[in-house]
């Protein structure tokens, strides 16, 4: 299968990490297979942030923890610094997760309810023995107190001691205290009060300057997605849609699904009046997903094509690309 | 508290009416005041938002309006519906307001349903006890609910189990439930939140549609202020128990007067803005509501508080609009506001722009 295409990846000197084709299957024996990812290609250059974003079930988290390894891809490769993670032995993969960290949506139960906050942040830290037992209590106090959090009360508190943005905050901690390269964030704020939800997002832009971090960001929320994020990934059923830096994304998508997704996002202001590009139907199964173009079945621009023929991803822009047979924007003349 | 009330006069006779409404929790740790003092109007055929942080005591409010709470709830105050005053009312005598004069819309469509009973029995059973019906009917009721909140295949829906449908599904199923014995309030306790942006927006729009069909009051409780912007005509914003800031929803973007409103509206990442806009947080957490802070209980958190708002609680005061009322010693827009503005634009705290 040739998936979505390749013409959207760059020729990176310095990527962070490149994944190609990546697939991810779900099922064994006789019951059907659920599709969760096919054939989903992309990178990261140095210092970006990838935003991904897509409703549920559209495989978006099981691409970053696919990437993880855990579990690991049914097929594709994810080169992390060059070096192929689905090859590694299970001890290089220890090594190289410690330069791989993820954070995930729910903030409390991702944290050991009975360990106290600061045994939790400090673990990784004890388990590869870095330093002196004096220089790894350093490096905790200082992480803790750049994710805002008093490393006394740390010492003490147990998780539901905190709330639920404080609980991020530490899970943040956690994730950084080995300095990874990539951080790779799922939902990361969407189970917190908007209030909540900028200070955690400033804290990760604080951070992935001060910790130099490449970040892979995964959200539902294009609006928080459009606020972090370099580059935006859009993801349907298991395919990628659409790819492109994201101001480009938001002003000019290409893509009807990445049209859709934006005009639903509710806007705080009563005068603007719903533009009315609105999905209808569930999404379809991914155990028996459409022939021709995933989204066929609810794109308001699909013909014959869309049906039979899967689109493979084109430049429709600088740095913009797109799967689809007729894409909203293609004013722009590609040299072929 | 007499101009309140005065603001909250004129007008048709309300659906419902809350004065003075305190809900009260009796913790290992003191007492809560999780609703300390609301006053509130519902009005038939119209929609309310509630919004405000968690912990705002936002939920607690329309439960008791509705009156379900734990037992260790007590309520104190007047919650007036149709003439009927409901404080104060046994469980066993509210049953015949549940239902069919008001009914809810939980935030999670997973929990609400019933995963052992199938989705046809579980709309039947209020329709066959609160409004008696036999079980054909109530059957026939169930498959014309499902219809109208638009499921698609709604007779094989019927015989189905929560887990076979998708999370948008469920909660149109919770919402044909909540709708079977044709109540006159809607609550919609975040009813969206647990939902994808593009299954949002389709249940927004079919609760508004069913609230203009059926005349029907919503109360929409959210702790996001865009989706009450497009779906209700007045909103009333709650910080740590109390009401804050009341308007008509046009009103309130167009003319915000209290900070707390101001900081909520401008803490949302906005699609109009460039990649790393740094974003306005509200520093800080919510009061704790065993000892709330005295005055204003904003102030500990508000960038233009003085000294006046640590003493002494700002009341509920109406703007030129006499509709939408506010409580603040410095509103936005007020010389002191401006000043305070000016500092904190000057050290670089807050970037002057949008508001």
């Amino acid at each position: 299968m040739s998936g979505a295409g390749h013409a959207h990846l760059r020729e990176l000197n310095d990527a962070v990490l490149q994944v190609r084709d990546l697939e991810v299957t779900f099922g064994s024996g006789r019951a059907p297979r659920v599709q969760a990812v096919s054939g989903v290609s992309f990178d990261i250059a140095r210092g970006e942030t990838l935003g991904i974003v897509g409703e549920s079930g559209c495989g978006k988290s099981t691409t970053g923890r696919a990437i993880m390894q855990m579990p690991p891809a049914t097929a594709g490769s994810v080169l992390f610094e060059g070096d192929d993670l689905g090859a590694m032995s299970p001890s290089e993969l220890r090594l190289a997760r410690t330069r791989v960290q993820m954070i995930f949506q729910d903030p409390i139960s991702s944290l050991n309810p009975r360990r106290r906050v600061r045994d939790s942040v400090a673990e990784p830290l004890d388990i590869w023995s870095r330093g002196t037992s004096a220089e790894r209590r350093q490096v905790v106090d200082d992480i803790l107190a750049d994710v805002g959090i008093d490393p006394e009360r740390a010492a003490v508190a147990r998780p539901h001691e905190f709330s639920g943005g404080q609980c991020q905050r530490i899970s943040i901690a956690r994730a950084l205290v080995l300095s990874p390269t990539l951080l790779i964030c799922d939902e990361p704020v969407s189970a917190l009060d908007v209030s909540v939800q900028a200070q955690v997002l400033n804290l990760l832009e604080d951070l992935k300057a001060r910790y130099s971090l490449t970040m892979m960001f995964i959200a539902h929320d294009l609006a928080v997605v459009k606020n972090i994020s370099d580059r935006v990934a859009v993801m349907y059923l298991g395919r990628l849609c659409e790819i492109a830096p994201s101001r480009e994304l938001y002003e000019h998508p290409a893509h009807h699904y990445t049209r859709v997704l934006l005009d639903s996002i509710p806007v705080p202001d009563p005068e603007v009046i719903a533009v009315g590009h609105e999905l209808v139907g569930d999404l379809p199964s991914p155990v028996d997903p459409p022939s021709g173009c995933r989204f066929h079945t609810r794109c308001p621009a699909a013909d014959d094509q869309c049906r039979t023929e899967e689109p493979v991803m084109r430049a429709v822009g600088e740095d913009h690309y797109v799967a689809c047979h007729h894409p909203l924007v293609t004013s722009v003349a590609i040299s072929t | 508290m007499s101009q309140t009330q005065a603001s909250l006069r004129g007008g048709p006779e309300p659906l419902v009416s809350v004065r003075g409404l305190r809900t009260l929790f009796a913790t290992e740790r003191g007492l809560v005041r999780a609703v300390d003092g609301v006053d509130l109007n519902i009005h038939k055929g119209r929609s309310l938002g509630i919004v405000g942080e968690s912990g705002c005591g936002k939920t607690v409010l329309s439960r008791s309006i509705m009156g379900l709470l734990p037992s260790t709830a007590h309520r104190e105050g007047s919650v007036r519906y149709e003439g009927h005053e409901l404080v104060g009312k046994s469980v066993g005598s509210m049953r015949r307001f549940w239902g069919q004069e008001m009914s809810m819309v939980f935030q999670n469509p997973m929990v609400s349903l019933n995963p052992v009973m199938r989705i046809g029995e579980q709309i039947a059973e209020p329709l066959r006890i609160h409004l008696g019906m036999s079980r054909s009917d109530a059957r026939d009721t169930a498959l014309q609910l499902l219809e109208e909140v638009r499921i698609p295949e709604p007779k094989r829906r019927l015989r189905q189990y929560a887990h076979e449908l998708s999370g948008g599904m469920r909660q149109r199923v919770v919402i044909a439930i909540a709708l079977s014995c044709g109540p006159a309030i809607l609550f919609a306790d975040e009813p969206t939140t647990a939902l994808d942006v593009t299954v949002q927006s389709q249940i927004l729009d079919l609760i508004a549609e069913r609230r203009q069909d059926r005349n029907m009051a919503v109360v929409l409780v959210t702790h996001d202020l865009g989706v009450v912007a497009g779906h209700t005509n007045e909103i009333a914003v709650m910080y740590a128990g109390k009401i804050v800031e009341r308007a008509p929803t046009n009103e309130l973007f167009a003319n915000v007067k209290m900070p707390y409103t101001r900081s909520l509206l401008r803490s949302i990442p906005r699609l109009d803005d460039d990649p790393h806009t740094r974003l306005h947080a509200i520093s800080g957490r919510p009061p704790d509501l065993i000892d709330p802070p005295s005055g204003c209980r904003f102030a500990p958190r508000c960038a233009y508080a003085r000294e006046r708002c640590h003493v002494e609680a700002p009341p509920l005061q109406p703007t030129e609009n006499p509709d939408h009322v506010y409580a603040c010693w410095y509103p936005v827009g007020s010389a002191e506001f401006f000043e305070r503005e000016e500092e904190l634009v000057a050290t670089g705290v807050h970037v002057r722009g949008r508001q």
